[in-house]
C-alpha cells in the first residue's frame, strides 16, 4: 500500500480522493503487484528474466483462520519427461517477515510437479509462485489468503 | 520442546511399473523461526529443518528448501513415479547441522 502513495500522488491528493475510488483503483494493482522484497527475491533466482502468467495451480484455502498452519498445494502442468519437465518451483509470501516460503525441485521421477506442505502467514498477503521450466522458461502465478489470526508470534 | 524429531512417511508398499504414487511425510520439529522473543524480550534463535530431500535406490527425485515460514511440526507431500523395486530414504536437514533419516521399501510388480 505504501507505494500507492508515491504514484504521481501526494499524499494529500491521496486523501482527498474518496474511499469508494481508492478502492476502485487500486484492486487491479493489488492482485498483480508482488512488493519489492519478492521481486529483489527473484531477480537473485533469475536476473531480469520475466515469468509468464499461468500453468501453475495454487490451492490454497481463501481464508485462513489460522496463520500458523495454512495448506497449500502447488501443481505445475507438465509432462515431466526428461526433455521437459519443471526443474523448481518457489513459493513467496509478501507479507511475511522473509518473503521466502519453500523452494522444491523436481526431477522427471517425480512424475508429477505438484507438491503439498503448510506455511505460517503472518497477516493477509499474496502468495507468489514461480516455477523454472527444464527449458529455463519461467512461470508465475498467485493468491490471496486473507488471514485472521497471524502466525509469526504477533 | 527438546525431543528428537520422529519422522514419519506413508506411501503405498507395492506400486505398478509407471504409477505415480504419492508420497507423505510429516515430522515432529518446533521450526523456531528466529522471529519470536522470550519473556525477556530476547530474540529466540532460528532452528528449523531447512532442507528434505527425498531419494530412491540412491538418486535425489525431490528436494525441497524450507524456510522459515514452514509451520511447527511440518508436513510435505510429493509424488514419485514407479520405476523399479528399491528403496527410498528420506532426510531432513537441521539447521544445528543433525540429520533426520527415514527409509521406506517399495516393491514394484
Amino acid at each position: 500500500m505504501v507505494s500507492d502513495w508515491t504514484n504521481g500522488m501526494s499524499r494529500r491528493q491521496a486523501i482527498q480522493v474518496s474511499f469508494a475510488a481508492a478502492a476502485i483503483l487500486m484492486a487491479p494493482r493489488l492482485a498483480q503487484a508482488s512488493p519489492a522484497k519478492v521481486q529483489e527475491e527473484l531477480k537473485k533466482l533469475f536476473g531480469d528474466k520475466k515469468p509468464t502468467e499461468g500453468k501453475i495451480r495454487i490451492d490454497a484455502p481463501q481464508i485462513a483462520e489460522n496463520g500458523l498452519v495454512v495448506p497449500i498445494t502447488v501443481d505445475v502442468e507438465s509432462p515431466m519427461t526428461d526433455a521437459n519437465y519443471v526443474k523448481s518451483l518457489h513459493l513467496f509470501a509478501d507479507g511475511n517477515p522473509q518473503p521466502g516460503v519453500v523452494s522444491f525441485k523436481f526431477t522427471p521421477a517425480s512424475g508429477k510437479a505438484t507438491a503439498t506442505t503448510r506455511m505460517r502467514l503472518a497477516q493477509t498477503q499474496n502468495i507468489v509462485c514461480v516455477a523454472q521450466m527444464s527449458d529455463g522458461t519461467l512461470h508465475t502465478a498467485s493468491a490471496e489468503v486473507k488471514v485472521t489470526i497471524g502466525g509469526c508470534g504477533g | 520442546m527438546s525431543t528428537k524429531p520422529t519422522p514419519r512417511v506413508r506411501l503405498p508398499a507395492n506400486a505398478k511399473k509407471d504409477e505415480i504414487i504419492e508420497i507423505k511425510t510429516l515430522i515432529s520439529h518446533e521450526m523456531e523461526s528466529g522471529q519470536r522473543r522470550d519473556a525477556a524480550g530476547n530474540v529466540i534463535p532460528r532452528k528449523i529443518i531447512n532442507k528434505v530431500t527425498a531419494a530412491f535406490n540412491g538418486k535425489v527425485f525431490f528436494e525441497a528448501d524450507w524456510h522459515p515460514a514452514i509451520s511447527a511440526n511440518p508436513y510435505q507431500a510429493f509424488f514419485y513415479k514407479a520405476s523399479e523395486s528399491g528403496e527410498f530414504t528420506f532426510t531432513w536437514k537441521d539447521d544445528d547441522g543433525s540429520e533426520y533419516v527415514a527409509k521406506n521399501k517399495l516393491t514394484v510388480a
